[in-house]
This record gives C-alpha cells, structure tokens and sequence, in this order.
C-alpha cells in the first residue's frame, strides 16, 4: 500500500464520523490559532511602540534628572531630586561639537479653559529647537521664538487633538484660552503626528515658551528632561561622552555619583524589545499547553478507533495487509486530523488577527515563522499522539481481530 | 498442495490447557474440493484458520506449496494470506459504509505485484453475478449478495485456493445453494475448495469430507452422490425477499 492509498483511507475514517473528527481536531485548531493570534499582536505591539520611538526624533538622546545605579537598572528622578537647570542647555550648546541642539522641556498637566469648555491636558514648555530635535512641526500660524521666550510671552501652539476638543471647527489660531487663571493667545496649530496608541497621543497637548512655563505656570526653576540631538547616528556616543564633561563639575558628587542620567533610543528600542520578547514567550508557552491538550485529544480519539474498527483491522490483515500497513494507516489518519487542525487553525488565526488589526488601527502582523512554526508542531503532535494507537492496532494478531467483538 | 504433519493447537485458559487440535496429519492435493465437518468444539474452524494462515500452530509442520509456513513471521503469513489464499467468512466481514467495488479492491491495495485496479475489482464482481451492485454498500446488499461479494474479494487476485469458514452459515437456503454454486465454478475453473460445514447438504457439493471431533481426524472419504448447486437451484422457488 503506498502512501497515497493511506491517505486515501485516512480521509475514509474521518469522512465517516466528521463531527467526531471535529471536536478531535479543535485542540488543534484553538490552539495553532492562538499561537498565530498571540505572534500577531506581539509583534504588532512591538512595531507600534518602535514607531513611536522613532517619532520622538531622529539622533536624539534624553537626560532626565537621577542617578543611575548598578548594571542598567535607571532610577528616574522625582520632583524632589531633579536636578537640570536651562543653564546646563546653555552649556552643552557651547561646549559640545556633536551636539546640533538642545531642546529642554518641563511639564504638567492643567484643566485648559476656553469660554464655557475646558479639557485637561498636558502642558509643555519647551524652546523653538524642540520642533527640530522632536521632529514636530505647525500647520498653520507660527511656532514661539527666542524672543517670545525671553519675554516670557504667554503665547502657546495647540496640538490638533486638543484643539478639536475646545475649539471644535474653529479655527484656533488667535484665540485666548486660560490656563490656570492665566490668559494664553493660541499663535499656531501643530501638525498632525498621529496617535501610535499605547502611550497617549501626541497629538493631545499645549506647547508654551519654557520660561513662561516654569516661572508663570509651574514655579520650578528645574526642567524634567532635555532632548538632545546629535549632529548624526554615529557622533551619538562621541555626544554622550561631551555631555558628561560638561556636566563632571556640577553634576557628580564627590563618590563618582551623576545625578542624571542620559538614554538614548537605541537603549529604549531595546528594552522595549525585551519586555516584548517575554510577553511573548508567556503567551506562546499558553498557546503550546493548548496545542497539547489537542494532541492528547487526537491520542484519545485515535484509540478508540482502534478499538472500534478492530474488526476491519482483522479484515485488513486477512486479505494481505502487514503490521506496517495498519501503522501507517492509523498513523496518517493522526497526521491527517492534526494537519486539517493545523490548516483550520491557521486560517481562524489569520482572521483573528485580521479582525484585531481592523479594530486597533495596528498594522496587521502575520508572520510566515509562526504559521509555519504552529503547523510543524500541529504535525509534531499528530504524528508523536498517533504513534502509541497505531502500534496497538498493527500488533494486532489477525485472528484475534476478527474475533473482536 | 497442501501437507499437514501432525498440527497441534493448544489456547491456555488460566489454569487450563485446552486441546483445539491434538495432531492433525493430512494431504490435500491442487484442485481438490473438500469439506471439513464435525461438531461444534471438535477444531474444525481452528484448523481452518491455520490453514488460512490466520492464526499459527502450537506445534507440527504446515507445507504449503512446498513452503513451511508454520514458523513463518506475521508479515510473510501476511504475504501468503494476500496471495495464495482467499478467505470467505461465516459473517461475511465487510467493512460497513463502503460500496462493493471498494470492498473487493482491498487485496490488491495490500498486493505488491499488482495495480489497484479498478477495472479487475468489478470483472470479479461481474464473475459472482454481482455486476449490477458495484455501488452498493453492506447495508444495502442481501446477506447472499454480501458472500458473493466477500467471494469477489477472495478471487481478485487470483490465489490458488479459496478457503470458507462456513461460507453459508448465515444464509438461507437459496442463497447457500448460490454461493455452492459459485464454489463448484471456482473448483471447475481449477481453484483447490476447502470449506467447513457442519450441514450435511452443503458438504455433499464437495468431492471428499473430512470429519473432525475432539481436535483429532475421525474420517477421511470421497463423496459418492455430490449435489449439482446448480441442478439444486432449479427446484427451490425463488423468494421475494432475495430480489431487491
């Protein structure tokens, strides 16, 4: 008998009780999907959040206020313990070659008022290098300046999404909103970034002269972080190094402690990265539990037909048929049912995904590794649950299958 | 053809030995048509089933051919069962939902020396007169017609000897006369018939009967007034229920 006639005769056995052969092969199907399903969102997660990181700006490093302790691990500064000053700006402008410009940056969220509405939203004062260093820009109006800045002018440049939440179709430009009793003049409207979901939107926001903010707004005379942005990728660590020299008077006591630290996106994507790929490696390990729960479902059923058809065992042998025979016949009936589970699972996966594309606005992920990975362990399971009833069906002796009642 | 020396098969049963057979020696020669009869118990369908490569003696020498077949492993027997003979059942031993044709090209699926060939599974049907019922399925056939299917499956590829298990113990008189018929062409054609009965009637379509009792050979004898089964037939009236 060659290999055709077994499959042949695989699809007869399971044509003839096909909801059997269904629920056999549900295991199977719940638990390829879900492997396809789980490496779909994973990896859709993991694009979003790189997006997101590349919007923050190209070549750009951050400092933040804090020390930084041991292997990796970061301690971010709270209120109490930061520690950057405007005048630290200043001097990575003039004593780094590397660095092209220095975007400083505080923050705090307010209840913006304009006539009878008002939203919360966060509030950021940042200097006119931040819409270089970020890679924002204003869709109509102006942007504030360095003169605005010294003036400490309460001017400010509202992103799209709040300006669609107080103004409406309004044209917001020109319009005064109140920011903690105090007037604003809303000169420009920021261009779209689009929300990359996960971690808020960008779009959602209020930008006022950093000064403004921290002496009329916010009363701090510390800023919360400053973006850097090298001169290219690959001055960035030369960047770095600058940085520390200029900061080794002021920022670093007398134990070798820097009250800063200094990320730059390579050590984000990285993080990112890992926090995913565990994520990833819980879910799969679910998906695989399933996957063998399906396989000891296929054991079970297989072992029943067995028993059940061990009259056309006997029959099979009468007529000429060899141990080796009955084994593989059982044995693709296994393989068949695992991989028609596999083949099932993997379209209900596709779609799963497809319709968690649809509805989260990501990217839709379907990677050829985890279809061809989830149908090469369907068939794994198959063949390794089949194995022990289709050897219990060709030991068999010929007459005592006959006799079987 | 066939030369048994001193066969012996012995089941355990728990404490208990049970003797089926206690030394069966006997010749059958190519072309012969025999019956082996005797009473429930006497060993009869296990020395059937040893002879149809089945099941294996306890001890003694099974020539087949010129081949001892007594030591043989379970996928030589496998081998011979597939070619040399065809086996008919008491129970017929159709497997169920699938039609005629199917069930007779089962040998050939197991055959290395031949082609799953359609074609030769329903000239073989077309040989038991069961040319127009290729399609049909176990449960849609009389119990006559299922034999003649299970004889197709035992000619279609071509062994020399047709073995039968009581071949009509399941059938009515009509249908038993039949089949007797179809195992008188088959013998005619050249074909060596054994069967096992234990109806006199059905025995006396063979040349010569051999009498089991108690797992021993009790009588060895010609037969002298063989019925013609189809001679037979014309006297038994047709009944309704065999026409479908």
């Amino acid at each position: 008998m060659n290999l055709w006639e077994s499959v042949g005769v695989a699809f007869e056995g399971i044509a003839s009780n096909k909801v059997r052969a269904f629920l056999t092969m549900l295991g199977v199907i719940i638990g390829v999907g879900a492997v396809i399903v789980i490496f779909a969102i994973t990896q859709g997660a993991r694009q979003q959040t790189l997006k997101q990181i590349q919007m923050m700006g190209s070549n750009v490093l951050f400092i933040m206020s804090g020390q930084q302790r041991g292997g990796g691990g970061v301690q971010l500064g709270s209120g109490s313990s930061q520690s950057l000053t405007l005048e630290d700006c200043d001097l990575i402008a003039k004593n780094c070659p590397s660095v092209l410009n220095v975007a400083p940056q505080v923050q705090q969220n307010y209840q913006i008022k304009y006539t009878n509405k008002n939203t919360n939203t966060s509030v950021t004062g940042v200097t006119p290098e931040f819409l270089d260093v970020r890679n924002y820009s204003v869709a109509r109006g102006d942007f504030f300046t360095d003169s605005d800045l010294k003036m400490r002018k309460t001017v400010a440049a509202i992103g799209p999404t709040t300006a669609a939440n107080l103004f409406g179709d309004i044209d917001p430009v020109g319009k005064e909103i109140s920011i903690r009793g105090i007037q604003f003049t809303i000169i420009g409207l920021m261009t779209e970034k689009g929300s990359a979901g996960g971690f808020g939107d960008p779009d959602d926001a209020i930008y006022v002269p950093i000064t403004t903010a921290m002496r009329r707004l916010m009363g701090v005379t510390k800023v919360r972080q400053i973006s850097v942005q090298a001169a290219s990728l690959d001055v960035m660590n030369q960047a770095i190094s600058e940085i520390d020299t200029v900061f080794a008077k002021d920022h670093v006591d007398a134990n070798g402690n820097k009250n800063y630290t200094i990320r730059n996106q390579a050590d984000i994507i990285a993080a990112v990265g890992k926090q995913n790929d565990t994520l990833t490696m819980l879910l799969a390990s679910t998906a695989i539990v399933s996957l063998l729960v399906g396989g000891i479902g296929i054991m079970n059923i297989m072992l029943v037909s067995v028993t059940e058809r061990t009259r056309e065992i006997g029959i099979r042998m009468a007529v000429g048929a060899r141990g080796i025979d009955i084994l593989l016949q059982f044995l693709v009936e296994a393989l068949v049912l695992s991989l028609m589970g596999g083949m099932i699972g993997v379209l209900v996966g596709a779609g799963v995904s497809w319709l968690f594309a649809f509805f989260s606005g990501w990217a839709l992920q379907l990677e050829p590794i985890s279809i061809i990975m989830s149908f090469g362990f369907a068939a794994f399971v198959g063949l390794v649950f089949g194995v022990w009833p289709a050897f219990k069906a060709a030991a068999l002796d010929p007459i005592d299958a006959l006799r079987y009642e | 053809m066939i030369t048994v020396k001193d066969i012996r098969k012995t089941y355990q049963m728990g404490d208990f030995a049970v003797f089926a057979l206690r030394g069966i020696n006997l010749r059958i020669a190519a072309g012969e048509f025999v019956a082996i009869m005797g009473p429930s118990g006497s060993g009869k369908s296990t020395f059937m089933h040893i002879l149809g490569c089945l099941d294996r003696p306890t001890s003694g020498s099974y020539l087949l051919d010129g081949t001892e077949v007594a030591g043989m492993s379970k996928d030589e027997l496998a081998y011979v069962r597939n070619q040399k003979i065809g086996f008919v059942f008491q129970g017929f031993n159709l497997i169920p939902r699938r039609p005629a044709f199917r069930q007779v090209m089962l040998p050939m699926m197991y055959n290395p020396h031949s082609e799953n060939s359609e074609a030769r599974a329903i000239a073989a049907l077309g040989r038991v007169g069961l040319e127009d019922r290729i399609h049909h399925k176990p449960n849609e056939l009389s119990g006559g017609q299922q034999q003649r299917v299970a004889i197709a499956r035992a000619l279609v590829n071509d062994p020399p000897i047709i073995m039968g298990d009581e071949p009509t113990g399941n059938l009515d008189t009509r249908s038993s006369e039949e089949i007797m018929g179809i195992f008188q062409d088959l013998h005619n054609e050249g074909k060596t018939v054994i069967i096992v009965t234990h109806e006199e009637d059905i025995a006396h379509h063979a040349q010569r009967i051999i009498r089991f009792k108690d797992g021993h050979v009790i009588s060895d004898s010609m037969v002298e007034n063989r019925v013609d089964a189809h001679q037979a037939l014309k006297n038994i009236p047709l009944e309704n229920e065999e026409e479908i």
